[in-house]
């Protein structure tokens, strides 16, 4: 089990002929990974790489290919309108990759989505992975641009708002033997899609999720929301990073979402709101994996 | 993107928010002609304030020993003298660091009476991923302050995206600031133009503080915005070719400016390790472990996904201009960039600026294995180290030795 996708996800990739989209697609295929689609308009009717039909709209991929999933890799002025084509496409999941997309875009797409089917992941977020049992964690489901082979298949959910510092953890978890039913990217600005909190009721649901490590960062509230949550809810053993105590206030600190303004959005007070969920901190970004694993 | 008082007031001015008469002035005597027109109009008083990007500055020092970097005027020479005193002066205030700010600028605007002070401004809630308004009776000071200490008298207001600030949201605003008689109609539509202003030109914030209200010369109050900020939204600016133009690069960190050029995110700080990393929460992460073994770190600076050997051989330079740098620590986790590409950049890099200062390399992820075998292979001087702890003592270890002179 795992939350979201598994190892028989159809995916659909919007934006598989750009130079990102087209290398990570060509990454996710070597890992197995069921991309079974392309959306490029214009380009419907050729194949990416001779063998991924591509189509001009995502409402014909997934009528014709049976896709549930699909990942975004359109440049900023038009993510937003891919985002709600996969909306409207009633699609299960969209996975934004895309950086730099203008927050009143992602206003009026959040505004958009209430009461459709879809959840959103993103934008500007690493992705999702639920990792396969062959060598190198290969067959599961690489949605996104995570390195795969950093994964192993286990119980361990990760749930995170940063890119590299999730394969960081991940990293440290499959060094010591340890694997993964799923990590998710939240992505790293300041209006997403599914929040952490979001994530870890999946996690605190999937019977194979045996433990949780939350990596948050400073900025907004999204961290406080999760640990009023699992105060009350969430029986699981969950570890947490969050980036930025030295970050200096007013500052943002390159995801568009990491900036403390108003005094809120502080390391110190999402730790503290951690530490009174029973949630164990990890002191450093280097102690992530170790400091779950003492709880476990 | 942050932009000037009166930037932000022509904004506001060009969505029905009412600001005071005045003018941007660049040397003392231009400012006495405006004061001198202003006073021609029949006003008693103008007030000159200096144009930096930062708050506080009415209560601020000018490092030649002025205080105040906002002044009230009630003739011509007094208008003329604080403009002298500002222009070409170092502002210090509580948000400048003690670096302070050049002011190139005034702003020469009307002086009102005021009756009361409120503060009004629209920001976006990430948690709801709604702008917000949010509105206090009392106006000019810290909102920050004021949310800490009384935040019973904050009144928000959420605005859905989709219909924008209704009439009856802004009336139910200005009832409960208790402007509930002459100047409702007023307010309702100075309320409507705040958030046009936030909506339109795309900002993350806009505030007035204060707004004042004052009563007219025919005994009618009216509402004025004598402070404004706005702040605008990067991503967005290529929709507004006439917002870019606000840019003041005089008032941004000159190598912060061409850090921007090579699309990296960098922010100076005060430290002697400087670190260069991929990803913003990996950055933000190896400076937190940086400073949790002793360190201090010289700056944020993250390469972004897709970096090229020319955006690495970028970030090597800027982190060459800082004289503060003692260490680089380099911390690259590949996942949209491949290791190798970082090697070969790190390579060039050390190979261009003839480092002498120590320089420790962690690399991990994709194709990292061939990385470190290309920069074994260098034959350069490369600390290489494993974890992030690993690469983090290395790092503060290198930084508390003396400098060693190359021979």
């Amino acid at each position: 089990m795992s939350i979201l996708v598994d190892s028989s996800t159809k995916v659909i990739v919007q934006g598989i002929t750009g130079h990102f989209g087209a290398q990570h697609t060509r990454l996710s295929l070597d890992y197995g990974t069921k991309i079974i689609a392309g959306v490029v308009p214009g380009k419907g009717g050729k194949l990416f790489d001779e063998k991924v039909p591509i189509f001009n709209t995502v409402a014909e991929a997934k009528q014709e290919t049976g896709a549930t999933v699909s990942v975004i890799f359109v440049p900023p002025p038009y993510a937003a309108d891919a985002i709600l084509e996969a909306v409207f496409a009633e699609l299960d999941l969209a996975v934004c990759v895309t950086e730099f997309i203008p927050v009143r875009d992602v206003i009026m797409v959040k505004r958009a989505m209430e009461g459709t089917k879809t959840k959103l992941l993103g934008p500007n977020c690493p992705g999702i992975v639920t990792p396969g049992s062959g060598n190198n964690s290969y067959g599961g489901c690489r949605i996104g641009i995570s390195p795969g082979y950093i994964h192993k298949k286990g119980h361990i959910g990760v749930a995170s708002r940063s890119g590299t510092l999730t394969y960081e953890a991940v990293w440290q978890l499959t060094s010591r033997g340890v694997g993964q039913s799923t990590c998710v990217g939240i992505g790293g600005d300041p209006v997403h899609g599914l929040s952490h909190l979001d994530i870890i009721k999946m996690f605190n649901e999937d019977p194979d999720t045996h433990g949780i490590i939350i990596i948050g960062e400073i900025g907004g509230t999204s961290e406080e929301q999760a640990a009023e949550w699992i105060k009350h809810n969430c029986k699981k053993p969950i570890a947490a990073f969050v980036a930025g105590s030295t970050a200096p206030p007013g500052r943002r600190m390159g995801h568009a979402g990491a900036i403390i303004s108003g005094g809120k959005g502080t390391a110190a007070a999402k730790i503290e709101a951690f530490k009174e969920a029973d949630v164990a901190i990890a002191p450093t970004p280097a102690d992530i994996a170790d400091t779950l694993l003492k709880i476990m | 993107m942050n932009i000037h008082e009166y930037q932000a007031k022509q904004l506001l001015s060009k969505h029905d928010v009412p600001v005071p008469p005045g003018k941007l002035c660049k040397t003392p005597e231009e400012a006495r002609s405006v004061a001198g027109k202003l006073f021609g109009l029949g006003y008693s008083r103008v007030i000159v304030k200096s144009q930096i990007h930062a708050g506080g500055r009415g209560k601020g020092v000018f490092k030649n020993g002025k205080r105040g970097g906002v002044k009230i005027c009630k003739n011509l020479t007094e208008a003329y003298i604080n403009a002298k005193n500002m222009l070409g002066n170092v502002l210090v205030t509580k948000q400048t660091g003690p670096e302070g700010k050049l002011v190139r600028k005034v702003l020469v605007e009307v002086a009102l009476d005021v009756q009361q002070e409120l503060y009004v401004g629209v920001v976006l809630d990430h948690s709801i991923g709604r702008p917000v308004m949010i509105t206090c009776k009392e106006g000019g000071m810290d909102i920050e302050e004021v949310a800490a200490t009384n935040p019973q008298s904050i009144v928000r207001e959420v605005i859905d995206p989709a219909i924008g600030l209704m009439p009856f949201q802004a009336r139910r605003i200005a009832i409960n600031l208790g402007l509930n008689s002459e100047l409702l109609t007023l307010t309702v539509k100075l309320l409507q133009g705040l958030y046009k202003t936030w909506w339109e030109c795309e900002a993350t914030l806009v505030e007035i503080n204060p707004l004042h209200i004052f009563r007219q010369a025919d005994g009618q109050q009216n509402l004025v915005a004598v402070d404004g900020k706005v702040v605008l939204d990067d991503n967005a600016l290529f929709r507004h070719p006439e917002l870019v133009e606000l840019r003041d690069y005089d008032e941004e960190s000159p190598l912060e400016v061409e850090a921007s050029n090579y699309n990296l995110s960098y922010i100076k700080l005060n430290g002697n390790i400087a670190c260069l990393v991929n990803g913003a929460g990996l950055a933000m992460a190896t400076m937190d472990i940086i400073k949790y073994y002793g360190g201090d770190p010289a700056n944020f600076l993250d390469v972004g996904g897709g970096a090229s050997p020319e955006q690495v051989a970028a970030a090597f330079k800027i982190i060459a201009s800082d004289p503060n740098v003692k260490v680089i620590l380099v911390n690259i986790f590949g996942g949209i960039m491949q290791c190798d590409i970082i090697a070969n950049g790190i390579i060039s890099a050390v190979n261009d600026h003839q480092f002498k200062i120590p320089i420790i390399v962690r690399l991990e992820g994709n194709k990292s294995d061939i990385a470190r075998q290309i920069l074994k292979d260098s034959g350069l001087n490369l600390i290489s180290a494993t974890t992030m702890a690993d690469a983090a003592e290395k790092a503060v270890k290198a930084a508390s030795k003396p400098v060693q002179v190359a021979a």
